[in-house]
């Protein structure tokens, strides 16, 4: 229709490594006033480490970035934003004990000589809240407000600046449909604006409706990039997900048509999180659960083993109805549970590696008193069933590579011999080789006769290795995948919401 | 080949070399502590003296022992104190008023140091289970108590000062001052619970777990652990070392008041950090914790002995040594892991 707006921000082949590790490599990314362009990609695609690079946080190894066509060298993230490039956080950085005004103005007070200007810099948070069309008080501390107001006021934080592009790291997760409506509205005013707007988010029906312009990472490599029109959700889909899967994955045992169902949840309903989810597990299956981070997964399985309330919703072990109201408990009835938080849930990273491994199941090393002797004992034994290989004098948890402590949590976890176990994100964080070596591992337990749950948001893994998927989006589990319909298409349409039970409600009619 | 595997002897060497450090840095402090003592005061290493000093160190330690648990565990109790205070206050009401019903024999003794312990286990449990299930922490909650129980105290004394029966004393009395193979008794629980402790804290499901949830509570809920169970406990075992070191301490001068177990928490917390237990927990030591009340003891024995330094600056003494000990194993903590 017209020649293309100003630069505002421009990315020139961006390559960043983490050690040895190359996470990005030559991106070009370029935003133009008065658009916003979204950014796709997988999780682990590289689209939060190029958002980090552009907005200050985090200096490339290689590449450009230059603001309305300067170069530019950010040393931080406050130099990005004296140029008005703003980033609000996926993660929540706000000062809790402070008010919502003190945390808008956090770093940049208002002052009328020596002391701070509060009349002034509540007028102006009172407007940006206002353009906002929420009723937060100005005065509320950060920790009373709910998830959503809390994004809020990460919004109106921003917008407060003289912003002139800001970058929006998935701003929709915690908010509800109808704060996506205020949102978008906002997001199309400061588009009028000639704000420059890089918009990050899983949700392609979201991107449909406000992107005028998209890029698709993976791998770190630029897929695709262009305008939004004419690129179907479809299309995108394939893009981000397009990889091809190769002989990473190990062939799948078979499952009986006739294999007793082990597991069956009915119904759980977890506040805030999950609603209504129902699902079986058959002996020897691999049951994948697929979504995106925040879709309800990690809820549902947690609160079937007794670490979080459930307000509704039976669980049956084996055909009978059982409660769990503590892990122990689960772990009663041979379920065992693999966090896929392992620094911060599953390895106590200051103690040594014995007392890790056995710390589940202590009982056994008892007589009464604990037997430092057979805690050795079954460090060797799982040091080799394991493969645990520790090249240097390692004395804790937390001097351990990640795919060694990952190897260690999995030891811990088989210590007490389960029939059923819950895989959360196996894989994040670790090296490819040791990723075969639990894709292998995950298939000798269905062999074996154990059943799976595989919690993943790499979607080569669940195609890879479940014999059925079950797919959740915003807290609704829109469907189970079986047969030919485990693709990455189809898992990518139930987890953005586009098909499926409750993706329904979602479409504009 | 050798390069590749792992070399198994090489790291368990650096541990052993490692664990020298912080396991024997307190010992190492105790004994350069005593060497000053017998350079000041050759009387230091007389019986008399030493058998004296673990007698008064017995209290300290006692509790010491049992803040050792709560603090690797990642709790703290400033009521122990007050709480001993409390405790020997009932004892004392209730053995004099028995000694009607009862005479003055060991009946009447043994009901007071039945109520002690009963007493202990449940201001210990009301600790743990206002801690754990009303998620409010262990410093505020301790610290009420702590005002709760010396009141009570000062409530049942009258502002004045309970004093036990004079015939009920002589039969109590050789608990504080008799010795069994030229051991004071004191000296004989001292080292009995720090046993049982050590045991506990070492060998036991327990033990354990206080470590594992000191460090990360997360990491103990996500391995099956009872966390609100086991942090309750810990407080029942502080509870029971107060009621211990109360039965120890009341015929010593048989009487209780407002001024009983005044700053005896802090003296016990000081003891546990000296001896090399994390105070934000997830590591602790009791063997640390027994050398630690005893160096504390002994500061002020050592002043006692000698005209260089006033006695009353035991306090300033004894706050640099706390202060240094916990710089060293920070210090050492440092250089190990980087």
């Amino acid at each position: 229709m017209m020649s293309a707006p100003p630069i505002r921000l421009q990315g020139h082949r961006i390559s960043r490594s983490f050690g040895g590790n190359q996470v990005l490599f030559d991106v070009d990314l370029t935003l133009h006033a008065g658009e916003v362009h979204a950014l796709l990609g997988e999780n682990g695609a590289g689209k939060s480490t190029l958002v980090r690079i552009l907005s200050g946080y985090l200096p490339p190894s290689s590449g450009e970035i230059k603001v309305s066509g300067e170069p530019r060298r950010f040393r931080s993230s406050g130099e990005a934003e004296t140029d008005g490039v703003v980033m609000i956080h996926q993660e929540l950085a706000l000062a809790e004990q402070l008010t919502v005004e003190e945390n808008i103005f956090l770093g940049r007070e208002l002052r009328r000589g020596l002391f701070l200007d509060r009349r002034a810099m509540r007028a102006r948070c009172r407007e940006a809240l206002v353009e906002l069309e929420t009723d937060i008080d100005p005065a509320t501390r950060v920790k009373d407000l709910s998830t959503s107001d809390q994004q809020m006021v990460e919004i109106a934080k921003a917008v407060t600046r003289d912003v002139r592009v800001l970058i929006m790291d998935e701003p929709t997760a915690s908010l509800t449909e109808r704060e996506v409506q205020i949102l978008f509205s906002l997001v199309s005013r400061l588009r009028k604006k000639g704000v420059a707007i890089l918009y990050i988010s899983h949700k392609l029906r979201e991107i449909e409706q406000i992107a005028d312009r998209v890029t698709v990472l993976r791998d770190g490599h630029l897929i695709d990039t262009g305008l939004a029109e004419g690129r179907s959700k479809e299309d995108l889909a394939r893009l981000m997900v397009g990889r091809e899967i190769n002989e990473m994955y190990p062939a799948r045992s078979s499952v009986a048509s006739d294999a007793p169902i082990v597991l069956e949840a009915r119904n759980i309903e977890v506040p805030g999180a999950v609603r209504l989810a129902s699902f079986t597990l058959r002996r020897g299956e691999v049951l994948g659960f697929g979504g995106v981070v925040g879709a309800g997964r990690t809820a549902l399985c947690e609160a079937i083993l007794g670490l979080r309330q459930r307000r509704a919703g039976e669980v049956l072990r084996n055909g009978k109805s059982v409660s769990f109201r503590h892990l122990r408990d689960a772990v009663r009835y041979r379920i065992a549970y693999l966090t896929e938080d392992r620094k911060g849930k599953g390895l106590v990273l200051n103690m040594g590696l014995r007392p890790n491994l056995t710390l589940l199941n202590l009982r056994a090393y008892c007589h009464p008193l604990i037997s430092r002797q057979r805690e050795a004992q079954a460090y060797a034994e799982a040091a080799k069933r394991f493969d645990i290989r520790l090249r240097t004098d390692v004395s804790t948890a937390g001097e351990l590579s990640g795919g060694n402590q990952q190897k260690l949590l999995l030891a811990k976890v088989m210590s007490i011999d389960p029939e059923i176990v819950i895989i959360n994100e196996p894989t994040r964080g670790i090296d490819v080789g040791t990723k075969q070596e639990i894709y292998r591992f995950i298939r000798d337990l269905t062999e074996s006769g154990c059943s799976v749950i595989l919690i993943s948001s790499e979607m080569s893994e669940l195609i890879g290795l479940s014999h059925r998927v079950a797919v959740m989006c915003a807290g609704v589990l829109t469907g189970v995948l079986e047969g030919d319909e485990v693709n990455e298409q189809e898992i990518m349409q139930y987890a953005s919401g586009i098909k499926g039970v409750g993706g329904n409600e979602h479409r504009r009619a | 080949m050798s390069i590749v595997v792992p070399d198994n002897n090489k790291p368990m060497k650096r541990n052993v070399f490692r664990f020298d450090i912080k396991t024997w840095g307190p010992f190492i402090a105790l004994v350069a502590l005593a060497i000053l003592g017998v350079l000041i005061n050759p009387a230091f290493l007389g019986a008399d003296n030493l058998s004296n000093m673990l007698t008064r160190s017995a209290f300290i330690g006692i509790i010491a022992v049992g803040a050792t648990f709560v603090i690797t565990a990642g709790g703290l109790d400033l009521s122990v104190g007050s709480m001993a205070a409390f405790i020997a206050g009932v004892m004392i009401i209730l053995m004099n008023g028995l000694v009607e019903q009862f005479g003055v024999g060991i009946t009447t003794v043994l009901f007071g140091i039945g109520a002690s312990l009963i007493l202990g286990m449940g201001a210990g449990f009301i600790n743990g289970v206002v801690t754990t299930k009303g998620k409010i922490e262990a410093f505020i909650v301790t610290l009420g108590t702590m005002g709760i129980y010396r009141s009570l105290v000062t409530y049942l004394a009258d502002g004045g000062t309970l004093t036990l029966d004079w015939n009920v004393r002589d039969v109590y009395r050789p608990v504080y001052y008799e010795s069994l193979l030229g051991i004071p008794i004191p000296v004989w629980v001292f080292l009995l619970v720090a046993l049982v402790g050590y045991v506990l804290l070492n060998y036991t499901r327990f033990g354990r777990y206080c470590f594992a949830i000191g460090s990360n509570e997360k990491v103990a809920e996500y391995s099956a652990i009872h966390v609100d169970r086991v942090k309750t406990l810990t407080y029942v075992l502080q509870g029971v070392c107060v009621s211990l070191a109360t039965i120890i301490y009341v015929p010593r001068l048989g009487s209780a008041s407002a001024a009983t177990g005044v700053l005896w928490e802090l003296e016990a917390i000081a003891a546990v950090i000296i001896g090399g237990t994390v105070l934000k927990g997830g590591h602790g030591r009791i063997w640390g914790t027994v050398v630690g009340a005893i160096m504390l003891t002994m500061i002020g024995n050592i002043l006692n002995l000698t005209d260089a330094i006033s006695n009353y600056l035991n306090g300033t003494v004894q706050g640099i040594i706390i202060i240094v000990a916990v710089y060293l194993q920070r210090a050492s903590w440092k250089k190990n892991n980087v």
